[in-house]
């Protein structure tokens, strides 16, 4: 059947038409569902007190702690070494086969599915080196998912500070460490930021790899070597073994809330960052 | 006059591609040194070469001699980054740092670890009088020095070498993207500077060269092809192709 | 050399140590997951590991061919899903919509990646599973529901990457054709997919990477049995579930199996991404 190409663009777009507002449709149905039967629960109380009988009372306060703890020692771990590998990638060395392997790295470990990472967090941290189910244990496992995220968005933000401040920093006596830590690293900074507030979005969502390896007690962390659970665990805990399901929705909403801000935050960083440089 | 930098059959390579060709020219103390040719000729790898900005580059290889004090620039115990603050280099774009005024001026020097405000104070206030700038942004140098217009940002440029107190200002084409009056100020500062520094100034602007220049060096392809005093290259060159340049008929 | 070289080789020394953070730990997982699961595969055959239909840890009877055929079934059942959906709204954010429009949709759509898999699993429970139940009969918990979730998950992924390729084709290649005469639609199915082809394949290739490496949504709303899946209502359990389901009592050989399970996973990941990145730099012009 042939048809006139303008009949059939036509019925093409509105077919595409109809897919995008579908798929948008999708996106703002599960917000809009989870936050309008979630945020009836959420009040001062839940975000205040700790889980009462398993989670079928209370609140939902030391998991919000074990997430902000868990996160925070997998931002501390992982950022050293991802914007370290990112600054000697771009300022270091020219693009050569060690470049090369280390880039392959970086992507390898990017693919690697979370319950992978969960087995392997499990075998090395848990188990042989003896940490427990731990915050520690949780939070290098989460370290390494992070990884490559905070390389990737720190070499692009450290790309685009602009050639010739390197230049006028060397003319002016400087270190090519002094470079960096003086001149590059102030003016990437929000880009880097932004991967970092990305990765955190990762990582408070995150469930196969933290369950097996920070565990899932309930009381507040109190050392990097107590166990603790998350928000996202708590969530499945909540939902799968029925326990309460208006808490469950509280905790999912708490969850797309935290996601929202995250990712307008980085938008907003981004757009900032664009504008400073054009 | 002494001889403040002495250049002994010096090359310099990118690769197998040979950028200055067995130069041997003498920079006098005090002295504005100008550095005409057509583009391509080797003036900003000249400059480069001096104070070692060249180094950066990939592939980057030289030949032969450079002299300051006595001493061979390209020793391998030579501190670069003293190099460097020993000659101080403006380029032909502005490049303000994304700080404030005050800040940009005082990069270079606490580079070297200067924290005391007061001396540092004290040295952004000289530093912009000695640019003509100080009157202009006295009022406000704590706001970014990405606000000023070019001509203000090429002399915050000069005023940020002059902080390092060095020996030498190195000019690369530093009044290509002004307007006439920024131009002129920038010329009569060099005037002034010339007391206390020796300059270098690359331009590919000849008519600037004859204004400002005490002694002029025409390079050619890598070559230098002549040097002596402005007057008498601009008006009875020993060279048949400085003539032509000076005339215009080529470059 | 001097002090200023030394000090600058010193910090490049260090930084290159650093840099190799990644890789180290991409070897020590590789050499964990591998040494932990490799024996017991060659201990019961390799054969009857991949091939075996019963999966009775407490018998010592491990065949992951259920698993195998349930990640195969529900991830063919997310791409039905999430290619269409994904390439159409790709294609339309980016040949058929005004710039502003994208702007508006593009974010969202990221915001879409960002929404944790428990949060769609549990979305998948209360809403799709049940429905599928009312409407198609069964338990709900199957191979559907598993497959419109993960479709679900990997939209972001396919509708991204799709639409940086065709951003990426360079604008005389559209602006040759239409001023051929050819319509929008002609120019992109005929210009522009063959142009974008290398990155399209790469997207799907990284959707499928991602709904085989999916655990959490698939738990929760394909129904875990241990068998291979007789229909689209059959309830099924997939590789990942399986590590992720068991792993909390498992011991001994059990664990092991279970590892057993991640290195295949491991290895179709890896192949998986590995022809991805051949496909993308191998890039048309």
């Amino acid at each position: 059947m042939r048809l006139n190409p303008k009949v059939e663009q036509g019925l093409v777009k509105a077919a595409l038409q109809v897919m995008t507002a579908v798929t948008v449709f999708i996106l703002i149905f599960i917000i809009v569902f989870i936050l309008r039967k979630g945020i009836p629960v959420l009040d001062l109380s839940f975000l205040t007190r700790n889980p009462v009988d398993m989670g079928r009372g209370g609140g939902i306060f030391s998991t919000i702690i074990g997430t902000l703890v868990l996160t925070f020692v997998a931002v501390l771990i992982a950022a050293p070494f991802g914007v370290g590998t990112a600054i000697f990638l771009t300022e270091y060395t020219w693009e050569n086969r060690v470049t090369r392997i280390i880039r392959f790295g970086a992507d390898c470990l990017a693919g690697i599915p979370s319950i992978i990472f969960g087995l392997f967090g499990f075998i090395l941290f848990v188990m042989k080196l003896g940490f427990g189910w731990s915050v520690l244990s949780g939070g290098l496992t989460l370290a390494f998912m992070i990884l490559p995220t905070i390389i990737r968005t720190s070499e692009e933000a450290i790309k685009s500070v602009p050639a010739t401040y390197r230049q006028v920093s060397f003319s002016l006596g400087s270190t090519r460490w002094q470079m960096v830590t003086r001149v590059v690293l102030p003016a990437a900074l929000p880009g880097i930021v932004t991967g970092i507030i990305l990765s955190i979005g990762r990582s408070i969502g995150e469930t196969a790899a933290v369950i097996f390896t920070a565990g899932s007690a309930l009381h507040l962390p109190t050392s990097i070597f107590s166990s603790s659970r998350t928000m996202a665990v708590h969530f499945y805990i909540l939902a799968r073994e029925g326990i309460s399901m208006s808490n469950a929705y509280g905790t999912a909403a708490i969850l797309v809330i935290s996601v929202l801000i995250i990712n307008l935050l980085t938008y907003y960083l981004m757009e900032k960052f664009i504008r400073k440089y054009s | 006059m002494t001889t403040a930098i002495r250049v002994k059959g010096f090359s310099h390579f990118f690769g197998s591609a040979q950028t200055l060709k067995g130069i041997d020219l003498d920079v006098l103390k005090n002295e504005i040194l100008g550095v005409i040719g057509p583009a391509g000729s080797g003036k900003s790898t000249f400059l480069g070469a001096l104070n070692r900005m060249n180094d950066l580059i990939r592939k980057s290889r030289t030949e032969g001699v450079i002299e300051i004090e006595g001493k061979n620039i390209y020793d391998p115990d030579v501190n670069v980054a003293e190099l460097r603050r020993k000659l101080g280099m403006v380029f032909a774009t502005p490049v303000p740092l994304p700080r404030s005024i005050f800040e940009n001026v005082v990069f270079g020097t606490r580079l070297s670890g200067s924290r005391d405000r007061a001396r540092l104070a004290e040295i952004v206030e000289d530093c912009l009088q000695r640019t003509s700038l100080w009157e202009e942004v006295k009022d406000r140098l704590d706001t970014s020095a990405l606000k000023l217009s070019g001509g203000q940002q090429q002399r915050l440029c000069i005023a940020r070498v002059l902080a390092l107190r060095p020996d030498f200002i190195l000019l690369d084409e530093p009044c290509s993207g002004l307007d006439p009056i920024s131009t002129a100020k920038i010329e009569d500062s060099l005037r002034l500077l010339k007391r206390d520094y020796t300059i270098i100034l690359v331009t590919n602007n000849t008519k600037q060269a004859a204004r400002v220049a005490d002694r002029t060096a025409f390079f050619l392809s890598g070559e230098l092809i002549e040097v002596g005093p402005t007057d008498k290259i601009f008006t009875a060159p020993d060279d048949r192709r400085t003539d032509d340049y000076l005339r215009g008929r080529f470059g | 050399m001097n002090k200023l070289e030394r000090d600058e080789r010193l910090v490049r020394l260090a930084l290159l140590a650093v840099s190799f953070s990644a890789v180290s730990v991409l070897t020590v997982i590789t050499a964990f997951i591998f040494t932990e699961g490799v024996p017991i595969m060659f201990k019961y055959g390799f054969k009857s590991f991949l091939a075996g239909m019963n999966w009775y840890p407490s018998e010592k009877s491990f065949g992951l061919l259920p698993m195998i055929a349930g990640s195969l079934m529900v991830t063919l059942g997310a791409l039905v899903i999430g290619v269409p959906l994904g390439l159409s709204c790709a294609v339309f954010l980016t040949e058929f919509s005004s710039k502003r429009l994208r702007r508006t949709i593009k974010p969202a759509i990221e915001l879409l990646a960002g929404i944790p898999s428990v949060v769609y699993g549990f979305m998948g429970v209360v809403l799709l599973v049940p429905f599928i139940r009312r409407t198609f009969g069964g338990p709900g918990f199957s191979v559907l529901a598993g497959s419109i979730i993960l479709g679900i998950m990997i939209l972001p992924t396919i509708i991204s990457i799709t639409i940086d390729s065709l951003l990426a084709v360079p604008p005389a290649y559209r602006e040759g054709s239409i001023a051929l005469g050819a319509t929008r639609w002609q120019t992109t199915k005929m210009v522009l997919f063959p142009a974008a082809r290398s990155g399209i394949v790469a997207s799907i290739i990284l959707g499928i990477g991602r709904a085989v490496g999916e655990t959490m949504a698939v738990i929760m709303v394909a129904g875990n049995a241990v068998a291979v899946p007789g229909s689209l209502l059959s309830p099924v359990r997939t590789l990942t579930s399986n590590i992720a389901l068991e792993m909390g009592y498992a011991s001994g050989e059990h664990r092991q199996a279970l590892f057993a399970t991640g290195v295949i996973l491991f290895v179709i990941i890896m192949v998986l991404n590995t022809i991805a990145n051949m496909t993308s730099s191998r890039k048309k012009v």
